[in-house]
């Protein structure tokens, strides 16, 4: 319970802590998109670079970057196995009934594993740095412009940040129904799957049931306090945008100008 | 049953943080048959003493034997299903443990997974029910459906029918009504005596150690302070107060009769029967 690290805030005060949180999601946003400019090995080295510079400024140690990757392991294997198995071209290193694995696969293959742990690691470091509520106020503030498009913005940003605002809650509630039922006896992880499914129920009804109280709670308290939606609202937590906010935007496209500069015309699998 | 706990440190996982040490080299000894009361400031580690009594906390250093039961650092997966079965473990607020359909199929979570047949289960799940005060009738009821007091109730059944031989309870009275939580309180401890139990209750109420406690332990940042029986622990003012304890209304009444008085009653009194009689015996009364 206790092991997911991706959407976590470590409490510092690091350089990345300081900057604006709307700064830090457009460029993670943004570099999720320049990682596809990445195509030879000289780019994917800016990358990586990048990327390790970035977790050095956030004063948070290597160790729990990794443990971010380690539930999502199997899920990049798989992603990297199959596309070994179904890129084709340059050398053929082994070729068994339809299976064959070719050379640039094996480096496409590569290429997808740095890319899944980079977008993995730059994610982390935004989460790991900005508390949850300053991320739902950017996401909030930068996504105003949809309100124009009849997006209910406010309605989804408020939404999004109870939902954060309740996940220790739930995990602290979780880990004591889990507590509760193993001194009843149950055992977690043992057995066959069916098992295992059933040990499940006694865990998440009570945490369902409490949920649906709480929330119930939480919106009567809104409504005698007069909240109303759709109604125009100033911000309570203000932020601020400095000139380091500026100067990460620009290193972004910095970080662009040089990639489109190292990167091969139609290389490998594009 | 015997609870022994040998220099046991313990502290929390938390991913990659550890918490700071929540058991810091724990000594005790519960006699089998004790009544025990665990008090101290939020925070203290009453919670988690209790955790480590049921293997729900494993020491990272020192052992813990009860009964002739073992734990220390490492698996001890044997020791542990053996440990909750013959400890039964009464959390904070425990009405937040139910999930089943019926309140029948909730008391018999614990004794099904212990081993125990169904039948057995059912009959068990009947006696208990009865024996928290609530009427049988509502076996076939949903647990959702009964009141917060029913609930806490049907919840403390669903350990008594384990048949533990430890009792361990964390705050069981906490936001009930006063009535609510007398009856609650006066239930374990007939039970206790009638069974024969070794018990731990957590409370913040010196009334409520006066009555039902016979020994009692105080804690503070995650090290027992004081341990011994609760009259002697309750005539050391000077030392309770260094932690933040106060005693139960009617000792205190006794030091303030005491200082004005200055007639030194024959005994240190803890509930008001005991007071009356000291204050009839030295004739204020
Ligand atoms: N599940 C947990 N994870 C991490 N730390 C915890 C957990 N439960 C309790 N603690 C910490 O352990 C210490 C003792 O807590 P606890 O045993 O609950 O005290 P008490 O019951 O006396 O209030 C506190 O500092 C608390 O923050
Ligand atoms: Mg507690």
């Amino acid at each position: 319970m206790n092991k997911l690290i991706l959407g976590r805030y470590f409490p510092g005060d690091s350089w990345l802590h300081r900057l604006d949180p709307r700064a830090k999601l457009l460029a993670g946003v943004y570099f999720i998109f320049v990682l596809f400019l990445a195509n030879n090995w000289e780019t994917y080295l800016v990358l990586g670079l990048f990327t390790f510079a970035v977790m050095r400024l956030s004063d948070v140690k290597f160790g729990i970057y990794l443990r971010g990757v380690r539930p999502l392991i199997w899920l990049i294997l798989f992603t990297v196995f199959l596309q070994i198995l179904f890129t084709a071209g340059g050398e053929i290193y082994l070729d068994w009934g339809p299976i064959t694995i070719s050379e640039f696969g094996l480096i496409n293959g590569v290429y997808i594993f740095c890319r899944f742990v980079m977008i993995i690691f730059i994610s982390t470091v935004i989460t790991l740095t900005t508390k949850p509520i300053d991320l739902t106020d950017a996401i909030n503030i930068l996504l105003r412009p949809l309100q124009k498009l009849r997006i209910p913005v406010d309605e989804l940003s408020l939404m999004l940040s109870i939902s954060l605002r309740f996940i220790p809650n739930l995990l602290d509630e979780t880990q004591k129904v889990m507590d509760a039922q193993r001194a009843r006896g149950t055992e977690f992880g043992e057995g066959s799957l069916f098992r295992q499914m059933k040990t499940l129920v006694p865990i998440f009804l009570p945490l369902f049931v409490s949920s649906l109280n709480r929330a119930e709670d939480m919106a009567n308290a809104m409504e005698v306090r007069g909240y109303q939606s759709g109604e125009k609202r100033s911000i309570f937590r203000q932020l601020y945008w400095r000139r380091r906010d500026t100067l990460s935007l620009f290193i972004m496209i910095l970080l662009t100008t040089l990639l489109i500069w190292l990167r091969t015309e139609g290389g490998i699998g594009h | 049953m015997q609870l022994l706990f040998d220099s046991v440190t313990a502290d929390y996982q938390l991913g990659p943080i550890r918490s700071p040490r929540v058991l810091r080299s724990i000594d005790m000894n519960l006699k089998s048959g004790s009544f025990t009361a665990v008090i101290g400031h939020t925070g203290s580690g009453k919670s988690s003493l209790l955790k480590a009594m049921n293997g729900l906390l494993i020491p990272t250093d020192g052992q813990i034997k009860i009964g002739d039961t073992v734990i220390k650092a490492g698996k001890n997966k044997r020791s542990l299903k053996k440990i909750r079965k013959q400890v039964g473990m009464v959390f904070q607020f425990p009405e937040s443990q139910l999930f089943a359909e019926t309140v029948e199929q909730d008391i018999c979570f614990g004794p099904l997974n212990f081993g125990v047949p169904l039948i057995k289960a059912k009959k068990m799940a009947r006696d208990v029910l009865i024996q928290v005060g609530l009427d049988p009738i509502i076996l076939t009821k949903s647990p959702f459906s009964l009141s917060g007091g029913q609930k806490r109730r049907v919840a403390i059944a669903g350990i008594l029918a384990m048949q533990p031989e430890v009792l361990v309870l964390d705050e069981p009275g906490a936001g009930l009504d006063p009535a609510g939580k007398k009856e609650i309180l006066s239930l374990i401890a007939s039970w206790h005596h009638e069974k024969k139990l070794t018990t731990v209750l957590v409370t913040h109420d010196m009334d409520d150690v006066a009555t039902y406690a016979d020994d009692v332990i105080i804690m503070n940042e995650g090290q027992i302070v004081m341990h011994g029986d609760k009259r002697s622990i309750f005539s050391e003012e000077k030392e309770l107060k260094k932690w933040h304890v106060d005693v139960p209304d009617a000792r205190r009444f006794q030091l303030r009769i005491e200082q004005e008085t200055g007639v030194i009653l024959p005994q240190v009194c803890l509930t008001v029967e005991e007071l009356a009689e000291a204050l009839i015996e030295v004739n204020l009364a």
